[in-house]
């Protein structure tokens, strides 16, 4: 059961930073969403923790349980159990989908010291994922995300998820682009996840897919800094009335 | 012509060796004696010679190569460098140690012949096959009569050191299908310490014929592997190619291939997947001298470290090889600042009805794809093999034989384990 805290986190992009600050505190069993208007460091803060070349922290912690998340490499954050669905998920042709959920599988079993799976164990384990997500069969055998519409692409992350089970997943606006069936799916793919070990943080433009996953606290991002905390009815606070007010009072 | 290597201590040591030897090589001695007289002029190639632009045999002009005297030298380290999944085909074997046929590790097929029994020797201005002729005392013969299929079959080449000093070895294989004959020769080479492996084939295919031909070079870190392969597909005949380097300080592979008969079809794909200070050089020379021939070339080198990587690829469509279909590819995929790749291709047609494209491509590791690889969990190393097994994905995937399949991953395989 960790938790995920983050205190005066600073992150730049060359020279210019993106991130002035963040204080945040996940803790085990909670989802927590941050909302925010474009350019207000919703991505940079999702790349940052999940290890992406490119940005430099130039401050603060972030850590997860007793790991220092920044003194990290991508794949040891997620064999500690970090997981980033991304916004654009990453064409990869040449490489099956199927080798590649059972190497990432087995390089996050190895690490935490965990036997690997042989093809067969891996595709029982697989093909149950896929059934519990309504997802065809043949999604294993194309390559990854090659040729995949919008929506598989998501669906696709979330099935990496229900996979790999991780302990705390970032949702990087995985609801860009999605219709509401597509939406539905990733909702429940997060929900079946949720319990007393499970964290997650779901960044988000729109209120609309905390509709199907329901926060726990809600965190308004705007200018490189959390600007307002509260329940989920900030959401809807947010949506009725739109970031500008929210943004002008904290200026 | 190339004072540069003509007086080197490499070809002194030939020319030296050719002398004391030549009574007791077997076959027509004037043509040994015409050959030598072709390296004596001629020396080591350098870059002085167009057809060697981009390599240089300078590496090798200080050394000495020593004879081999391995007859019976047993051969178990050597066969443990050749990668199991070839060692557990279930098909005939052809095991050559330092250039010479060892029965005694081999299971020959019917239509093989040693090379030794009945050398066929023919003049070739070019000085590594010269070498070749002046000096070669076996080789594998393998001649399938009329409609035969002969399957698969696997020819080893196992090369060593004499006491830490380098060895050289020439073998001349002869390959001779007749109408409508079949064969999947695999053919590896391996080896440890530092020597010259100089082989020669002669492939002639008749009409109608099919030779597929994998070819792994993966031989020591510090030997050379300079390979000369003559081809000619007639009428129907199809010769389907891949060479994949992976081993030698330096390599070159040139094969020069002619669709002697109508709608004949002739393959040379290659991989190269070097690092370090690696240098290999894949140079074709395709005559397309019969109408409706097709001819593909996809060429795609991984390089890594200080690396170099060469392809020359020359067509040359012939005033009366209408309809001929050419295309070839080059692709390289760079993994440190420091590789480089020289890329040549030139194009000769004189027919005035042809499809000839060609083309080229460079690029880096995709740094989106890595990151991807890493936030799922997978190390680096393995991330960067992945990206590399996909990026040689066409290349291998089309390879129909399951056992060259499974040989050539397992040595990427490997080899990325290695170096990680």
């Amino acid at each position: 059961m960790s938790t995920l805290r983050i205190e005066g986190l600073k992150a730049s992009i060359g020279d210019k930073e993106i991130l002035h600050g963040i204080d945040l505190v996940v803790p085990a069993g909670e989802v927590h969403a941050i909302m925010g208007p474009n350019g207000s460091g919703k991505s940079t803060l999702s790349y940052v923790l999940s290890g992406r070349d490119g940005y430099e922290v130039t401050g603060g912690i972030a850590t997860y349980g007793d790991a220092d998340l920044l003194a990290m490499d991508p794949e040891q954050r997620a064999a500690a159990g970090l997981f980033l669905a991304f916004q654009y998920p990453v064409e990869l042709p040449g490489v099956g989908n199927a080798n590649f959920l059972r190497v990432a599988l087995n390089s996050i079993r190895r690490t935490r010291g965990e036997p690997e799976l042989d093809a067969v164990q891996f595709l029982k384990l697989a093909r149950a994922a896929m059934k519990s997500l309504s997802m065809p069969e043949d999604m294993l055998k194309r390559q990854v995300n090659v040729g995949f519409s919008g929506g598989e692409k998501k669906r696709n992350e979330v099935l990496q998820m229900a996979i790999l089970k991780p302990t705390l997943a970032i949702l990087d606006e995985t609801d860009s682009g999605l219709d509401i069936d597509a939406l539905k799916i990733v909702a429940d793919g997060v929900n079946a996840l949720r319990g007393p070990d499970f964290s997650a943080l779901v960044i988000t433009h729109y209120q609309r897919l905390l509709d199907y996953i329901v926060p726990d606290r809600v965190h308004v991002l705007a200018h490189g800094r959390i600007i307002r905390s509260g329940g989920p009815e900030l959401a809807l606070e947010l949506e009725a009335n739109g970031y500008a007010q929210i943004v002008a009072e904290a200026a | 012509m190339s004072a540069l290597t003509g007086g080197s201590t490499a070809a002194t040591s030939f020319l030296s060796r050719f002398a004391g030897l030549k009574t007791q090589l077997p076959g027509n001695l004037a043509e040994r004696e015409a050959a030598s007289v072709v390296f004596a002029h001629a020396g080591l190639p350098g870059r002085k010679l167009e057809a060697w632009k981009y390599t240089s045999l300078a590496p090798l002009a200080d050394a000495s190569f020593h004879e081999p005297l391995t007859l019976l030298a047993p051969c178990d380290d050597l066969l443990a460098l050749v990668p199991p999944p070839a060692l557990a085909m279930d098909c005939p074997r052809l095991i050559f140690r330092d250039g010479r046929f060892r029965a005694d590790l081999s299971t020959a097929p019917g239509f093989f012949s040693s090379f030794a029994d009945a050398p066929e020797l023919a003049a070739d201005p070019r000085p590594m096959v010269a070498l070749n002729t002046m000096l070669t005392e076996d080789g594998a013969v393998l001649d399938l009569p009329e409609g035969m299929d002969g399957g698969t079959l696997l020819l080893v080449h196992l090369a060593s050191d004499l006491h830490g000093q380098p060895t050289a070895a020439h073998p001349r294989h002869i390959i001779r299908l007749a109408k409508g004959a079949r064969l999947e020769l695999i053919e590896i080479s391996v080896g440890s310490g530092s020597y010259l492996h100089n082989p020669v084939f002669q492939i002639a295919l008749a009409p109608f014929a099919t030779l597929t031909h994998v070819r792994l070079q993966s031989e020591a870190a510090v030997a050379y592997h300079l390979a000369t392969l003559n081809v000619s597909a007639d009428t129907g005949a199809f010769y389907d190619s891949f060479t994949f380097t992976a081993g030698a300080r330096l390599s070159r592979a040139e094969t020069s291939a002619t669709i002697a008969g109508e709608a004949a079809r002739v393959h040379l794909d290659a991989a190269q997947l070097l690092a370090d200070h690696q240098h290999a050089d894949i140079t074709t020379i395709l005559r397309h001298a019969a109408p409706h021939g097709a001819s593909r070339q996809t060429v795609r080198n991984v390089l890594d470290g200080h690396a170099r990587g060469v392809f020359q690829g020359r067509i040359e469509v012939a005033r009366g090889a209408q309809k001929t279909d050419g295309y070839q590819m080059n692709q390289a995929l760079l993994l440190s600042p420091d590789a480089e790749i020289d890329s040549k291709p030139e194009l000769e047609i004189f027919a005035d009805d042809v499809k000839c494209s060609h083309g080229a491509t460079v690029g880096e590791l995709d740094a989106d794809q890595f990151f991807y690889l890493r936030a799922r969990g997978v190390p680096a190393d393995l991330a960067r093999m992945m990206l590399v097994r996909a990026f040689l994905a066409d290349s291998i995937d089309a390879l129909a034989n399951d056992d060259a399949r499974a040989i050539l991953d397992h040595v990427l395989t490997t080899r990325w384990g290695a170096a990680a």
